[in-house]
């Protein structure tokens, strides 16, 4: 276990939407070279949880720290540009452009220069470079020139997640990444995921529990926006509360 | 401004900011259940002024016949229209619509030039509604005006109590807030737009027939009104009548003081309004959700 | 639109080039009425242009482009001293300032409204804008004003083109079009132009990529008032008079017309609908055609509207792909059956 400080510190997180509660009072944090994984039932708020701690919605209370710096007041987009990227359930990639675009495109936050309006985008080579990095390290480099609309879906998950790395952030909120994938797919992902631990803290809501315990250093369960426990797998797997609320007979 | 000046005003705002939620409650409904922006709306109050003009003479001057036979022709046109036209617009994005609801504008106009004209004309206001109240020693404020807000507010109730009341009105509030699931539970959808469009269509029809008498009949007045409507329909947001309601008080009451007070500026304090609102709040006062 | 892009620009560059050519030819041929014409055509081809910018590059419909047009052309009348010419060098930047002003307002407000609301917002604007100059005294209401006097184009002292000229105006305007349409071009290419293709795409996913979405839309909203302003520039040149109808919603409709006729997402798209549109309401206003009905050339242009968004929705410029792609239906159903 990291001893040093969390890269991400979520405090008392709350986000209300009227009458209803969506995320009630979550605290966690996200330490480097650690899987975190969120899990619960549907409408647990976890995916409520992502878009908070994300800068896509507002918080109704509580605090959200990154890297040291409290981020609860900054837009997603700055909070982009202080280290934390994410990456969506429903797939978010850019159909028209190539593979390579996609990721050209978003690495190309980090570096905008807008005004430059005489030269090509296509010849920036720090977009370029982060974009080559983040295809080799996802595997999707051989395909760099297809159009994304063009992919199967878990070669759109991949390169969802290829868009995500592509800034190089050091927080990864990912949402589903799993979503849809067979067996081998699902395979060369977590395989992705485990080797995207050294020097980044990742934060991985999913819903298939194989994966969540196979890959994951630590564990937040959630029901109706609260969580309910936390810990190392093993912890979690044996609460009661988990297995009355979520696990349900199978692990009894 | 004295009291019977200011009252008179008042008087004004209410009736206009109500003959707008006629209008406007149609456009907005259109909207939020079908999700058609139609910009052939106003054209819809254009033709009600006309019907008015040109069905008069039809019924020796008989004003409630007019409007009766006003009503049922706008129905049976909505219906068709929404069967004919309307329909193929559903699947289609917004910039679609727009283009093709421009055209159809283009055709009622040209329509209404070659069966009526192209000329300003005056219908007058039925005999037994043409006094006049007297407000304060001097002024005197004309019946057929508050025949007109009384007219918008029975209506306006009489939608209240459809939308909130019946089965049709759940329908359509539960068509407004979430459309793939009215179809799934095998309401009728295609017979719902179909009314609701016929419905929306009859409003302006009448909104433009009982105006007439007062605003006179114009070529340009389909126009006008189309954009006072969308300026009440970003306010108080789309797809909803309630949000219409209020929304089309306050333009009338800004529109109408406006006006007033600063006659140089014309009708541009709608618009200060709009963009006040914008500033303030963008999603429209009265969103709702 | 980037998949084959080497294919794609090598197959889409010789129309372009094919099109200047002819249009610098066309002077040879022909004077008076067609020259005249030819150069309004440029000129609302430089206006689709500037509309392309933000419907077609960054996917924001707007329904009150004419404002900054007519805005433009106003200023340019206005700001002319009474009894002179005024240098063209001061005047049409300032025109274009006028026009990108009004458009930088606007976008500040209208840009915090997304989908319908846009529309509504931009044509309520428009609407605003055409107001002041119908009913106050300012731009003569709704008779218009006449620009006494054309902008010289004085060069150190030397007059270099006589606007006055049709010949050498024509050519004025179409070097502005290829200007404009080149800019536009490297525009789209470069690192803004590539967000706001992010941004038509998905705007949600370039936030959360860190892209601040608001700045850029808001400056490819006031760039494209600016081009507006510049063919309003041109157009008060060329007839010497400017009214209120120019800022009516239907030059914002008919602008709009333009792209999806021409055919959205491509620049040439915008000029060739400028053309189409042109010659379409030049055919139906032409009573040899149409005898006494020619009056009524709006229901024709309005019925003609509707037949194209809903057989056309990608333009004229995407019919080849049309074409193909339901060849290749009917060959696979052939297939099939």
């Amino acid at each position: 276990m990291a001893d040093a400080a969390p890269l991400l510190r979520a405090r008392s997180v709350t986000r209300r939407f009227g009458g209803l509660t969506a995320v009630s009072d979550v605290s966690l944090d996200l330490a480097e070279g650690e899987i975190h994984a969120v899990i619960g039932t549907n409408g647990a708020g976890k995916s409520t949880l992502i878009n908070v701690l994300s800068g896509e919605i507002g918080i109704t209370s509580g605090t959200v720290e990154l890297l040291g710096n409290d981020v609860t007041k900054r837009s997603q987009p700055a909070r982009a540009h202080a280290g934390l990227g994410r990456s969506y359930q429903r797939t978010t990639i850019f159909p028209r452009f190539t593979v390579f675009e996609n990721c050209r495109l978003t690495a190309q936050a980090t570096r905008q220069r807008p005004w430059n309006w005489w030269t090509a985008a296509a010849s920036c080579k720090a977009s370029t470079a982060l974009a080559r990095e983040a295809l080799d390290r996802t595997g999707l480099a051989v395909i760099a020139d297809r159009a994304a609309g063009l992919l199967s879906h878990g070669e759109k998950r991949q390169l969802e997640i290829a868009m995500c790395i592509a800034t190089r952030p050091r927080v990864l909120l990912l949402d589903e990444p799993l979503a849809g994938m067979g067996a081998e797919e699902t395979e060369r992902m977590l395989g992705l995921l485990s080797g995207l631990k050294a020097g980044h803290a990742i934060l991985l809501v999913e819903h298939d529990m194989d994966a969540v315990f196979r890959v994951s250093d630590r564990i937040t369960v959630m029901v109706n926006g609260a969580v309910i426990a936390s810990g190392v797998p093993a912890a979690v797997r044996a609460d009661p509360e988990v297995q009355l609320a979520y696990l349900g007979e199978v692990n009894a | 401004m004295d009291l019977p000046t200011f009252l008179v005003q008042c008087l004004n705002a209410l009736q206009y900011g109500l003959l707008l939620f006629l209008v406007a409650s149609g456009l907005t409904l259109i909207f939020g259940i079908m999700g058609v922006i139609n910009l052939a709306h106003g054209s819809f109050y254009m033709i009600g002024a006309y019907l008015a003009f040109s069905l008069a003479p039809v019924f020796g001057g008989n004003f409630a016949a007019t409007l009766a036979a006003g009503l049922v022709l706008a129905v049976i046109f909505g219906y068709l229209l929404e069967w004919l036209f309307v329909s193929y617009l559903y699947e289609r994005d917004h910039l679609q619509q727009v283009l093709m609801t421009y055209g159809l504008i283009l055709v009622f106009e040209e329509l209404r030039s070659i069966l009526v004209d192209n000329d300003v004309h005056g219908v007058p206001v039925p005999a037994w509604l043409s006094g006049s109240v007297q407000l304060g020693d001097l002024m005197q404020y004309p019946v057929y005006r508050l025949a007109i807000s009384a007219v918008c507010l029975a209506v306006a109730a009489g939608l209240y109590f459809v939308i909130a009341r019946t089965r049709l009105g759940m329908m359509v509030r539960a068509g407004s807030s979430n459309r793939e699931m009215v179809q799934s539970l095998g309401i009728n959808i295609k017979f719902l737009y179909r009314v609701v469009f016929a419905a929306g269509v009859a409003l302006a029809v009448l909104a433009g027939m009982i105006a007439a008498p007062v605003s006179s009949v114009y070529p340009g007045m389909g126009a006008q009104v189309l954009i006072v409507c969308f300026v009440v329909v970003v306010i108080g947001g789309i797809g909803s009548v309630r949000g219409a309601f209020l929304a089309a008080l306050l333009v009338g009451i800004v529109d109408t003081f406006g006006k007033v007070l600063f006659p140089q500026a014309a009708g541009v304090a709608i618009y200060l309004l709009m963009a006040a609102i914008l500033l303030w709040k963008p999603e429209g006062l009265f969103r709702q959700g | 639109m980037h998949a084959n892009a080497a294919a794609v620009s090598a197959r889409h560059h010789w129309l372009p080039l094919v099109v200047v050519g002819l249009l610098m030819l066309f002077p040879l041929a022909t004077t008076g009425f067609y020259l005249e014409f030819t150069s309004k055509v440029m000129i609302l081809a430089i206006f689709a242009l500037s509309l392309e910018l933000l419907v077609g590059a960054t996917g924001l419909v707007s329904l009150g482009h004419a404002a900054f047009y007519g805005i433009a052309a106003y200023a340019t009348v206005l700001l002319s001293p009474m009894y002179g010419a005024a240098g063209v060098f001061w005047i049409l930047p300032a025109a274009i300032a006028c026009a990108a002003l009004y458009a930088f307002c606007v976008g500040a407000l209208a840009l915090r409204t997304k989908g319908v609301y846009f529309i509504m917002v931009t044509l309520a604007f428009a609407q605003m804008a055409y107001y002041v100059f119908h009913d106050t005294k300012l731009g003569g209401g709704t008779d218009g004003i006449y620009l006494n006097f054309k902008p010289e184009v004085m060069l150190f002292g030397a007059r270099i083109v006589d606007l006055g000229k049709p010949v050498a105006f024509y050519y004025v305007v179409l070097a502005c079009l290829v200007l404009v349409f080149l800019f536009l071009a490297v525009l789209l290419e470069s690192r803004f132009g590539r967000v706001l293709a992010g941004i038509r795409s998905n705007e949600q996913r370039m936030r959360a990529a860190g892209f601040a979405t608001f700045p850029y839309k808001w400056a490819a909203f006031t760039l494209a008032g600016a081009l507006a302003g510049l063919a309003g520039f041109l157009v008060a040149v060329k007839d010497g008079f400017v009214n209120p109808e120019m800022l009516s919603w239907h030059e914002s409709g008919a602008v709009l017309l333009m792209l999806i006729l021409g055919g959205m997402g491509r620049l040439s798209g915008a000029v060739l609908g400028a053309f189409a549109f042109a010659l379409l309401q030049l055919f139906f206003q032409w009573d040899g055609v149409f005898g006494n009905f020619a009056r009524h050339w709006p229901l024709m242009l309005g019925g003609t509207i509707i037949l194209c968004v809903a057989f056309m929705p990608n333009g004229l410029i995407g019919l080849p792909g049309q074409w193909r792609a339901w060849r290749a239906r009917k060959a696979a159903e052939a297939a099939r059956g």
